[in-house]
């Protein structure tokens, strides 16, 4: 039962990969076998349609070539200008990214996803422009030809003889939502040729007609389709796997590439990448340097770009040291789970007896293991890694060195001669090859043995000077010697390479521990800038730069960074919070990797790490950069929120402050006030009764004290809003109840008026503060009393729009001074300026604050049919749809008679 | 003569206050007495068994609000609260601890008398009845039914306990709280929108313009109270 129920987790995956996707723009590529099959022209009448739809579709860029009908098609569709980019002495037309961004169309066309744009464009390659444009919500229409498949791209080549470098990684290709097959038979493709309606670049005339063979096309005809079969079939997969109840457990066979440098090593990256798309695995691709050639920087950089290669493809990469290569590969695949090893297969050459090849040998140590061997094309395999400079001299002199020690060896026993055996001489030899073996590695030492060996039969066996042998046991001697000599520099040369690997590592360890603790005590931002650069020139021997975003999202220079940045990088990266520069596919060309440093709540800046020095990053020295820039985010953010916390307190204790001030000060004011009113009243209680003069003034009295009482009220609610230490108690509530409140509290105010209210029946509940509002409304219906003549017809009006609610105050007085609609509500301003009626202008102000603070606006105007009308604007938000009441009547209804 | 009086306790700090409230009731014909403070209040309250209390929410030596539950503990007689302006909370805590009216500063002495009124009158034994008429409303509680003019009316459940409990108090100032707590129970003492709506609705069936109501009148912030009106 279980079963046959979908996982939840993966559910909601899907649900947030949908809503992801929803966000993205939509990718329809238009996919051809060859050039001249007519993509362009099939994307162009699509267009049209849509453009006749009415759909905001714009052309991005557009190779016509010049084709009469194609540029027809093209017609009447807006066309966004491309770029003028300087190249060498020529200026290049390429299409214009932000343009394109600015305008925002709903869909624009792009023609040939595979192009390279002209070096130092923001991305090398078009497809990254056009992933730039799906994530900002724009969708895309463009064109591929089969070719330009990253790991269709060899065997192409293998068919065609024509190698393409331009090519689009099969996960754009995969993930296009929309993939149109446009199809044309060879025959009428060679026709069309023959005519002259196919573009041919005229450099390449000869090659391109090479290319346009009809066994050729036939097979790229083929290639095309069965891709796209294969992605349909991918399609159908994926909407079994979302809609049938049927598990479908993820195969977790994945592969393991194990690669070397150069073109043999891409080829299998590509192969494997191919593979694992097909059997729909996760795949890793790594590299044992087990000669600890990481000293010679052309390889190691050779390697990387591999590596690099892997990891757009979708491997997970890995550069490893160790000794043994195939131990190294065993453990790495049994650590992460993979079960084929992917390798090439060495081509057949001259081996030492007993000898092996890498497969076997990891054949040999794990059986449990698959080992896919690939054949290598012959001139991939034939590689002649031309050592570097450095690496010679290195070499040369460890060979120095061994024949140097061996001498100083033989030149040292030989006052000993007399006095040692032998069998102890050929001791101090072996020492010397341990030597050697240590400092210098397997080769030198390999050297020592042999030189020890000839020294030792030359200087010691009798007969002395000569390598003749007296006594034929030494033969035996010699041949234990030098294969004792042989065992032992190998494993010291590998336990060498070893004790390397770890020290480095547990140098980076301790580097980045030290980092942290030291990033744990840091209070300053600058101080996380200094700690950070500090480990990373110990550790990468790196210019760095620190940049941190202030409240307004605007990137500064921390001090100490001692390289320049490009800002435009920086802040491509800080918008898109990923990485930029050297070594990505964004703007390589800059100086630097920019990497983002991602936070937990927030991108908090970015690191920029001059690379120009020092050449591409390791995977294993990327993943330190990583956890390094990780860490100083996290730092940043800490001290971040120490900053908030300090500030919220201050905020707090000058709040709390200022509001026992308003309230001591409301309370001294208010209290003998209340006082005066009171007593003036009991004044009146008193016997014997007043004269009526007496009573005169003592009403007078009580009225003076009501209305500074009014003005204190008014004084301090304004000082409260003011100072924004008003908590607005926002309930749901409907209008009318205020209303009601608000009539009720102005009675005594309006009794000889003729009171109208309009409240529309659909008014939704509103969240607003009841007592603020009622003071507003109180304001106005209060102005209203006081600035139109007596009797004059109120009205308070109100409806609902789509995003708010309208109130309306309407009176029938002389309306508001025309042009001062809107000073009105500024302090201490009146309508009239005659001071005729009593009161401090404050009540609009006091109005417009409260209405502010709910979101709201007010405004007066003079209506057309005569009188001043106050115009409220609430905002509507989303009210509760529960009102408590459902469940309520189906308990009830057993209990009481519905009816009462 | 002296037996008969009313006894009303006046516990505010301020003199004057005090002197002309003291005035005002006994005016009209009420004994008054006077106290300073939460613990002078409690102790007069327990001499003299007051049948009203005047309480000012701010003292210096204590809360109201405490005051209030210390003297529901062992009474139940009216109190009225006087308190500032713009302390919505301090009103509703105290009236959810039991008060049962309150008055803003600054209040007139005829204003204070009106509501002492109401609060005694209510206080006075009523016959026990199953019926309340206010203006053209006439509830039988005895057998459920609300008419207005003689004509029954329809009212869901929630509508009649809400109306029924209010119109059991009149005058009384009843918090969204304590409607929330009677008619919904515990556990919904936040959602007093609940409260809100069905009164919308209660009031558009029972006044005749429900934005100008006679009868059930809004609080604002603070809750609900029936009036019978004239």
């Amino acid at each position: 039962m279980n079963s046959e129920r979908p996982d939840p987790d993966r559910l909601l995956d899907l649900v947030n990969a949908e809503e992801a996707r929803e966000q993205r723009g939509k990718l329809k590529i238009f996919f051809g076998a060859s050039a001249g099959v007519g993509k362009t022209y099939a994307m162009l009448g699509d267009a049209r349609q849509q453009f006749a739809r009415g759909v905001d579709i714009v052309i991005g860029v557009v190779e016509t070539h010049g084709r009469a009908e194609t540029e027809a098609m093209a017609e009447g569709i807006e066309r966004l200008p491309l770029r003028d980019v300087p190249y060498r002495e020529h200026v290049l037309k390429e299409f214009d990214l932000d343009g394109a961004l600015t305008r925002r169309p709903a869909v624009i066309l792009i023609d040939e996803l595979a192009h390279s744009n002209v070096a130092g464009s923001r991305h090398p390659k078009r497809w990254q422009d056009v992933c730039e444009l799906l994530s900002a919500g724009i969708s895309v229409h463009t064109t591929v030809n089969v070719q330009h498949l990253e790991t269709l791209n060899d065997i192409v080549s293998g068919i065609t003889g024509i190698r393409v470098w331009e090519t689009v990684p099969d996960r754009i290709f995969d993930q296009a939502d929309e993939v149109v097959v446009v199809d044309f038979p060879p025959d009428e493709l060679l026709e069309r040729l023959r005519q002259g309606k196919v573009y041919l670049p005229q450099q390449a005339d000869q090659a391109a007609r090479n290319f346009f063979r009809k066994g050729n096309l036939l097979a790229l005809r083929e290639l095309a389709l069965r891709r796209t079969a294969n992605r349909v079939d991918g399609e159908m997969q994926a909407y079994r796997s979302r809609n049938s109840m049927l598990p479908v457990w993820p195969n977790r066979e994945s592969l393991l590439a194990c690669v070397g440098p150069g073109e043999a090593g891409e080829k299998i990256v590509r192969a494997c990448a191919r593979l694992a798309a097909r059997l729909d695995v996760p795949w890793h691709a790594v590299h044992v340097d087990a000669a600890g050639a990481a000293s010679d920087e052309r390889a190691r950089q050779d390697m990387l770009r591999v590596l690099k290669l892997a990891q757009e493809l979708g491997a997970t990469t890995a550069m490893l040291s160790a000794p043994g290569v195939a131990t190294a590969l065993i453990h790495y695949a049994r650590e992460h789970n993979l079960s084929r090893l992917v390798m090439g297969r060495p081509g057949r050459r001259w081996r030492w007896p007993g000898q092996s090849t890498l497969g076997e040998r990891i054949e040999a140590l794990a059986d449990d293991l698959d080992v896919l061997r690939l054949a290598l094309p012959r001139t991939a395999r034939a590689q002649p890694p031309k050592p570097s400079v450095t690496h010679v001299k290195v070499k040369w002199q460890g060979y120095a060195a061994a024949l140097a020690a061996c001498g100083m060896t033989a030149l040292a026993a030989t006052p000993l001669l007399g006095v040692l055996e032998l069998t102890n001489i050929v001791m101090l030899f072996l020492l010397c090859v341990i030597g050697i073996a240590l400092r210098y590695g397997r080769g030198p030492a390999v050297c020592a043995s042999l030189v020890g060996v000839a020294l030792f039969d030359f200087f010691f066996v009798p007969p002395r000077f000569s390598f003749s042998v007296s006594d034929a046991q030494y033969l035996l001697t010699f041949v234990v010697m030098l294969l004792v000599a042989l065992v032992v520099g190998q494993l010291t040369a590998g336990l060498k390479i070893q004790v390397d690997a770890v020290t480095e590592r547990e140098q980076r360890v301790s580097g980045l521990y030290e980092m942290s603790r030291d990033l744990s005590a840091a209070l300053l931002v600058e101080q996380v800038a200094q700690i950070g650069a500090r480990f990373l020139v110990a550790e990468f021997g790196v210019k760095t730069a620190l940049l941190v975003a202030d409240e307004n999202d605007q990137l500064k220079v921390l001090p100490g960074a001692t390289t320049e940045v490009d800002l435009g990088v920086a802040q491509w990266t800080f918008a898109r919070g990923e990485a930029a520069g050297r070594g990505t596919d964004t703007l390589p060309a800059s100086r630097c990797l920019v990497l983002p440093l991602k936070a937990t709540m927030r991108l908090r800046g970015v690191l920029a790490v001059d690379l120009a020095e020092t050449g591409l990053l390791s995977p294993e020295q990327r993943r330190v950069l990583d956890t390094c820039a990780s860490l100083m985010a996290i730092s940043i953010e800490r001290i971040h929120y120490i900053d908030v916390a300090q500030k919220t307190t201050l905020q707090m204790e000058s709040e709390r402050l200022r509001n026992s001030l308003l309230s001591t000060i409301s309370h001294d004011l208010r209290t003998p006030l209340a006082s005066l009113v009171g007593l003036a009243d009991t004044v009146q209680l008193t016997k014997p009764p007043l004269t009526e003069e007496q009573r005169e003034l003592i009403v007078s009295m009580r009225s003076s004290a009501m209305r500074m009482t009014a003005l204190v009220n008014n004084l301090l609610d304004m000082a409260r809003l003011e100072s924004g230490a008003v908590h607005l108690n926002r309930q749901w509530q409907p209008l009318e109840e205020v209303v009601g409140s608000a009539l009720n509290g102005c009675a005594a105010l309006l009794e000889d008026r003729p009171l109208k209210v309009n409240l529309a029946p659909d008014l939704p509940l509103l969240q607003f503060d009841a007592v603020l509002i009622e003071r507003v409304l109180c304001n106005l219906l209060e102005n209203a009393a006081k600035y139109t003549p007596a009797r004059t017809p109120i009205s308070i009006e109100a409806h609902a729009e789509t995003d708010f609610v309208i109130v309306c105050v309407n009176d029938q007085g002389p309306g508001l001074p025309s042009g001062r609609e809107d000073a009105i509500f500024e302090k201490f301003e009146r309508g009239s300026k005659e001071g005729s009626t009593t009161g401090v202008g404050l009540g609009l102000t006091i109005c417009r604050a409260i209405m502010q603070a709910h979101g709201g606006t007010i405004r007066g105007q003079t209506r057309d049919v005569g009188g001043a009308s106050f115009v409220l604007a609430l905002p509507r938000g989303e009210p509760p749809t529960d009102d408590g009441g459902t469940s309520e009547i189906v308990e009830t209804e057993s209990e009481a008679n519905e009816r009462v | 003569m002296s037996e008969i009086r009313t006894h009303v306790l006046i516990v505010e700090d301020e003199a004057d206050i005090r002197r002309f409230v003291r005035m005002a009731l006994e005016s009209e014909g009420y004994e008054a007495f006077e106290a300073d403070g939460v613990k002078r209040g409690l102790i007069e309250a327990g001499t003299r068994r007051p049948d009203l209390v005047v309480l000012d929410l701010g003292l210096p030596d204590g809360d109201g609000v405490d005051f209030i539950r210390d003297l529901r503990s062992w009474s139940s007689c009216p109190v009225i609260v006087l308190s500032a302006r713009s302390s919505e909370t301090d009103k509703v805590a105290a009236l959810d601890a039991g008060a049962d009216d309150y008055l803003v500063k600054p209040f007139g002495a005829g204003e204070l008398m009106a509501r002492v009124r109401a609060q005694l009158r209510r206080q006075l034994p009523q016959a026990a009845s199953a019926q309340v008429r206010f203006g053209e409303i006439c509830i039988d509680l005895a057998h459920r039914v609300v008419e207005r003019d003689g004509q029954p009316m329809h009212l869901t459940p929630i509508e009649y306990r809400l109306l029924t409990y209010l119109v059991a108090q009149p005058n009384r100032v009843i918090t969204h709280r304590q409607l929330l707590n009677v008619v919904w129970g515990p556990g919904h003492a936040e959602d007093t929108h609940y409260v809100r709506v069905h009164m919308a609705n209660l009031r558009k069936k029972i006044e005749v313009d429900a934005s100008m109501p006679k009868h059930l009148i809004t609080e604002a912030g603070i809750g609900y109270r029936f009036v019978v009106g004239g």
